[in-house]
């Protein structure tokens, strides 16, 4: 799960990591009045929306008049912000965050992730700040320094001082940044993170270091027993994809594709592979669809609906590897979803598991569009070769 | 010989008497596992599927000489039951629970190391040596004992594997699902290490999935320390960056996971690769009868 920029924030100062004066608004008038309060001249105006490289798309904007920073806010509230990360429909901007503009005389990147190889949380810092990491990481990795956090005894202040120094920090900034440090792991184990990025920490005049952009993933899991109460609620499904939302209400694991074949698999690899093999035949996949390992005759109905909503869907293949699961009985529960759902379109089936052999009567007897495949390879084939009749 | 389990492994069941672990424990006794009874809190000295209930894994594994476990607990209370097996002195621990998370298993993968235990998971369909020992989900009925060991990231997707090997003829040795979770127990290296050292296991098969970098990993192991055949198949390469493919592991993140290197990596170590899953069983036995 992803939080907004200023979600994040209100997270930082709570855990002691110092951020820039700022106000949520809404409307224009709303801007012109934060601004006013925050004093000074020159501020800055950020699109709060779920994705990076918001500068690029024109999301955030520094802005030297009240006249201009209304004009500014006007402009991005009620549109959808494109980004290089959010693909060409863009997310919707229906707040802004207004923040008083800074003299900066450094940028530092500091980011905490789940590091999967050393399965410790992994702090990262630069000296290369405000521009894109994976770029650095790609051509200069000597410039990353980093911090492994033992799980057991947490980030050792150490860790922090070496980072600091690393990064060429100095004086009293350097206790400044092991403190940020610290705060921000006590923030990312304590909230169930599984990313903070801050890009850049900025050096300010005054010798302050600030958290200038604030970036946080939850880790879904933890959401999803009730650990983090305060943190779903923070959830903005405005930024999310329709279809995937309503698939997770239903148990349901679903990513919309650009393709026309939709997919409906139990199990993620499977489905991935699903994918794939219609590819390589030379179709498009328009869906990832995993309905569950062990699944039911109500969740694959769910799952047509969600798939024929897409006016893209030309074909949909079905692979089920039913295992313990019976196949007369998926069969049974295709065949009325496709009569409730009443789909349009060619359906291709195929199924492996116990009685498979009278799953594949009752798909065959059913006098619907439904086409039995033999093998997963069969399955794409005639799905791609449906899509062109 | 097989790998991690056999038909001498007496397992418990944490998570015993509720729906999920009801059912799969019935089915692995019907399968011929040495299930020798369960634990559920509160419920000791209760019987279920006529084995004992016990109220710790330290009474179960007193009374009746458990060294294997199969977790179904709920994903809040899981990463405690797998900790209490360990200190219990259990040595496979086969988690199949899905949805932990990620900062409890990171504390347990610290913490498994004072341990002398074997975590297998989460998030996986468990552990099956064909004939002798079913520890987990999956189907047994597909299983069928022979000379492939087959390691897994995925679940539905293994059962296609070991279908197709059964179907060539072949058999499997052991079939470890290793899970899809980022922080996880076994990883590839640690059983294809396994894999190499057992007599019965002629030939491998590794299914992966795009996210983190363990594949390429795996394919230096392999590059160095493996002489047997190796079938790989890679799943995810039409899978759009930053997105969760169901799996909590399985993401394209900062350009890194993607099955164009994994693939890539596996090639360079002398691997046989398969661009469709079908082709998995007829390329090992290539590899293998010839």
């Amino acid at each position: 799960m992803n939080l907004h920029e200023f979600q994040a924030k209100h997270l930082f100062s709570r855990f002691g990591i110092p951020v820039p004066r700022g106000y949520l608004v809404r409307s224009a008038a709303e801007a012109r009045k934060a601004a006013e309060r925050l004093g000074g001249e020159r501020w800055v105006v950020k699109a709060q929306v779920h994705a990076g490289a918001r500068g690029k798309g024109g999301g955030i904007k520094l802005v030297k008049s009240l006249d201009e920073l209304t004009r500014c806010a006007e402009s991005m509230l009620g549109s959808r912000l494109v980004t290089p990360q959010t693909g060409t429909g863009g997310l919707p901007v229906d707040a802004v965050l207004i923040e008083e503009g800074l003299a900066i005389t450094r940028e530092i990147y500091l980011s905490a992730l789940v590091d999967r190889m050393s399965n410790r949380v992994l702090l990262l810092g630069s000296a290369a700040g405000g521009i894109d990491i994976e770029e650095v990481a790609a051509k200069h990795p000597q410039q990353i320094l980093s911090a492994r956090a033992n799980p057991i005894a947490g980030l050792q202040p150490y860790q922090c001082r070496e980072l600091a120094f690393g990064l060429g920090l100095e004086g009293k900034q350097v206790g400044e940044l092991v403190k940020i440090m610290l705060n921000l792991y006590r923030c990312f184990i304590a909230l169930d993170l599984s990313l903070i990025e801050i890009n850049p920490l900025i050096l300010t005049a005054q010798d302050e270091l600030l958290a200038l952009d604030a970036k946080i993933n939850v880790d879904d899991n933890a959401v999803a027993i009730g650990r983090q109460p305060e943190i779903a609620d923070m959830r903005d499904t405005s930024q999310e994809d329709e279809a995937e939302i309503r698939a997770a209400e239903h148990g349901l694991s679903y990513i919309t594709l650009g393709g026309n074949i939709g997919c409906m698999v139990n199990g993620a690899g499977l489905a991935m592979a699903t994918m794939d093999v219609i590819k390589l035949y030379g179709g498009e996949p328009a869906n990832f669809l995993d309905v569950g390992g062990g699944t039911n005759a109500q969740r694959v109905a769910e799952a047509f609906k969600i798939i024929c909503a897409s006016p893209n869907v030309k074909a949909i293949l079905v692979n089920i590897f039913g295992g313990i699961v019976r196949c007369d009985m998926i069969a049974e529960g295709i065949i009325n979803a496709v009569k409730g759902v009443g789909v349009k379109v060619p359906v291709v089936v195929r199924l492996e598991g116990t009685n498979v052999e009278r799953g594949k009567q009752l798909l065959a007897q059913s006098e619907l569009d439904i086409i039995a495949a033999s093998n997963l390879a069969d399955g794409a084939q005639r799905a791609v070769a449906a899509v062109g009749r | 010989m097989s790998i991690l389990v056999d038909k001498s492994t007496k397992v418990i069941v944490q998570g015993f008497t509720g729906r999920q672990g009801s059912f799969h424990a019935e089915q692995c006794i019907r399968y011929g596992t040495q299930i020798v009874g369960g634990v559920t809190p509160g419920r000791g000295g209760e019987s279920h599927l006529q084995r004992p209930v016990f109220n710790t894994v330290r009474d179960a594994v007193a009374s009746v000489d458990a060294n294997a476990s199969m977790i179904y607990v709920p994903a809040a209370y899981a990463a405690d039951a797998i900790l209490e097996a360990a200190a219990a002195g259990i040595r496979v621990i086969a988690c199949i629970t899905e949805g932990i998370p990620v900062h409890d298993m990171l504390r347990v993968k610290g913490s498994l190391a004072y341990y002398d235990a074997i975590l297998i998971g989460p998030n996986c369909p468990g552990v099956i040596t064909p004939g002798e020992c079913k520890i987990g989900i999956m189907p047994g009925h597909i299983h069928e004992h022979g000379s492939v060991g087959i390691v897994s990231r995925s679940g539905t997707l293994t059962y296609e594997a070991v279908k197709q090997i059964t179907d060539v003829g072949l058999g499997q040795s052991t079939c470890v699902g290793i899970g899809g979770d980022p922080i996880q127990g076994l990883s590839f290296i640690d059983v294809l290490q396994r894999f190499e050292q057992d007599p019965q296991t002629k030939g491998i098969v590794m299914v992966g999935e795009i996210g983190g970098t363990s594949e390429e990993a795996a394919a230096e192991f392999i590059q160095s320390h493996v002489r047997k055949p190796v079938v790989a198949y890679i799943a995810g390469v039409t899978a759009p960056a930053g997105k969760r493919m169901g799996h909590a592991g399985a993401i394209i993140s900062g350009g890194k996971g993607t099955a164009r290197d994994k693939f890539m990596a596996l090639e360079k170590a002398g691997v046989a690769t398969v661009r469709s899953p079908a082709d998995i069983g007829s390329t090992m036995n290539e590899l293998i009868v010839g």
